[in-house]
């Protein structure tokens, strides 16, 4: 299989989608001419045209809601926001028409769309454009919150979203772009809501995704020369969630560590512990532990950023403290 | 114009007017709940818009959407078991007053977010836009909705792509109860479309006639591929913004004088007699035909069924 980065897979389900399926556009701020800013879509203004690839004002709620409303007649469009920051410029439009829609008109809405947003810290872009709010998308029913770790999983996984009749939140990391892994050649589909073992173990449980499945297999990898095996569950949809391979790796290990970037508080590690604690309180041999970004605005100085953000040494300490 | 037509637009405003009263009275007997907007005094907006436009036309408006339903089709039935949450209603009980729609009509909702639905407007436009259809996506707001920047951002991204959309504000000069010039930069909301280059007219909305006129003229030059077109129509609210408004930002008086002197209705039964087009008794016995439909439509509403508890869990996802 050839090996690819996060970016190549990512553009490759896009451009592929296009190909097969002409009702697919694109649209965001300096997706066409500029090639996008994460050189995603780059090449695709010229093979595809101007129709397809659509140049944005910087204008979050008329992209999103321009999205909702081509979707709504049939389009399948996939809007990109220059990083999930600028989604807040875009909420209503987001939470209160893309999520809610097919429910509050009884099914007569349609909504076959993805947005496609670049999230998470430690590129030093300060405070207002290095968040992870990912928990606070997946809180509402309606969207679909989806966050791949491996460049397999977003090219599996975009492309079930664009083929999706919901509305779908595709969150990227954005130092993940050069992330490398093996993809299979030529169509494929992931389909979204099924949490994925990433590699096994038996003596803890990490539950993580996105940046956090990176960090994690680093730590494993260093746990592991120690003797402890941990198994790393993937979790790469927020929602819906899939507890399934979750709950049954905890009752194998008794033991779970939740990572991911965002804060910890009503984070998705609140999430998967309440889960785990209501699901298989009787396999619980400690208690089950968070690593998450520090509780403070990201800050600009890299060596504070990095002292905010999860490290690879929180995880093994983390993993320590519940054997 | 064929006497049917005349006919047919006077007959949708009172049925809009009969079916706000009755709507009315149900909320004060506690049968609808949530908020209740009411369309009485506007009629001669949406009937006059929606009436030249052609099925391939979509429509979609803010909260205060029932008689834009009526207008776009739906019926009276459905319209009013939506009031009172039923399974019959047009969104099966799951939207209420202010989320009407079919999209079988080509009605694409009630929306209650104010301006949120003006982007949504431009989306529907760019979708006929791309797939090479004719059709004009109309899109109705409140004077309130022009000084959020939804509006602006949709407003501007129509010209920018050039969009098949026909914006039509209803300044009915209160944004709840707050005057146009307490709230907005200028009065005369059209000159907000001047300023993204956007041909435009202003309307007296109590005329239905000259609706008519303006939004033929307008659907005209959007289909034609100009682009979007800006029409700002002079009306007022008989009622209060919802129901339970205690009115205090306006004085009787005014109101008594709209209703006496503005009438829509009123004005447009003189005019059709005045000019030989419809005698009294004809519209008295159209008027009395809307009444009956609109008893019946509280009958069906009232008996028609609950929403099943299994409802709460459909149209979450598509699949």
């Amino acid at each position: 299989m050839p090996r690819i980065t996060m970016r190549e897979a990512i553009s490759q389900a896009l451009w592929e989608e296009m190909e097969r399926d002409p009702k697919v556009f694109i649209l965001g701020e300096e997706v066409g001419v500029w090639g996008g800013t994460y050189a995603v879509t780059k090449g695709f203004y010229d093979h595809f045209g101007e129709k397809r690839v659509k140049d944005t004002p910087i204008a979050e709620a008329a992209i999103i809601g321009a999205a909702i409303g081509a979707a709504m007649t049939g389009q399948r469009p996939v809007a990109e926001l220059m990083t999930i920051n600028f989604a807040f410029s875009a909420m209503d439009h987001i939470v209160n028409e893309a999520a809610k829609l097919h429910y509050m008109f009884a099914g007569q809405f349609v909504l076959p769309m993805v947005i496609r947003a670049v999230g998470g810290g430690g590129r030093q872009l300060g405070a207002t454009h290095s968040q992870t709010p990912d928990a606070v998308f997946a809180h509402f029913p309606g969207l679909k919150v989806v966050s791949p770790g491996t460049p397999e999983d977003a090219k599996g996984l975009l492309k079930a979203a664009i083929r999706s009749d919901d509305p779908v939140l595709f969150i990227e990391h954005a130092t993940m772009y050069q992330v490398r892994g093996e993809v299979p050649d030529g169509d494929f589909v992931i389909p979204i809501g099924k949490s994925k073992v990433q590699r096994p173990g038996k003596d803890v449980t990490i539950v993580t995704y996105s940046k956090g499945l990176e960090i994690s297999l680093k730590a494993a990898e260093v746990l592991a020369k120690e003797g402890i095996e941990v198994e790393i569950v993937d979790l790469r949809s927020l929602r819906p969630l899939d507890m399934e391979p979750v709950i049954e790796s905890f009752k194998k290990t008794n033991r779970a560590v939740i990572v991911e970037e965002g804060w910890k508080s009503y984070g998705v590690g609140s999430e998967v512990a309440a889960r785990i604690y209501e699901q298989a309180f009787d396999y619980v041999d400690a208690p089950v532990k968070r690593v998450a970004q520090k509780e403070v605005p990201l800050p600009y100085n890299r060596t504070l950023e990095q002292l905010a953000l999860p490290q690879i040494a929180d995880v093994i300490q983390a993993v320590k403290e519940v054997l | 114009m064929e006497k049917s037509v005349y006919l047919e637009m006077f007959y949708q405003m009172v049925v809009i007017r009969r079916l706000e009263d009755a709507a009315a009275q149900l909320y004060q007997q506690g049968k609808i709940g949530g908020f209740l907007h009411l369309y009485i005094g506007q009629e001669a907006v949406s009937t006059g818009l929606i009436s030249p436009r052609k099925p391939q036309d979509r429509v979609i408006t803010a909260y205060r959407d029932h008689g834009v339903a009526i207008n776009c089709g739906l019926s009276s039935n459905e319209v009013m078991a939506e009031l009172l949450g039923k399974a019959t209603g047009c969104t099966k009980g799951k939207g209420g007053s202010m989320h009407m729609a079919d999209v079988k009509k080509n009605f694409w909702g009630g929306h209650a977010i104010v301006g949120a639905h003006l982007p949504l407007a431009a989306g529907l436009a760019l979708g006929d836009q791309y797939q090479g259809s004719d059709g004009v996506t109309i899109c109705m707001f409140g004077d309130g909705a022009t000084n959020i920047g939804y509006f602006h951002e949709g407003v501007n991204l129509s010209k920018v792509w050039k969009l098949p959309v026909l914006w039509v504000c209803e300044n009915n000069l209160y944004g709840m109860g707050t005057t146009v010039e307490r709230a907005s930069a200028v009065s005369e909301i059209r000159q907000k479309a001047e300023g993204y280059g956007i041909p435009n007219e202003r309307v007296d909305g109590m005329d239905i006639l000259a609706v008519r006129r303006a939004s033929a003229k307008a659907l005209d030059y959007v289909r034609a591929g100009s682009g979007p077109y800006f029409l700002e129509i002079i009306t007022y609210r008989f009622r209060g913004h919802s129901m339970g408004d205690p009115e205090r930002y306006r004085q009787a008086e005014e109101v008594k004088c709209w209703q006496e002197e503005n009438d829509p209705i009123g004005f447009y039964h003189k005019h059709l007699v005045d000019n030989g087009i419809a005698s009294a008794d004809e519209l008295a016995a159209l008027d009395r035909k809307a009444a009956q439909e609109i008893a019946e439509a509280v009958r069906f509403a009232e008996s028609s069924p609950e929403p099943a508890p299994e409802a709460l869990w459909e149209h979450i996802y598509t699949e």
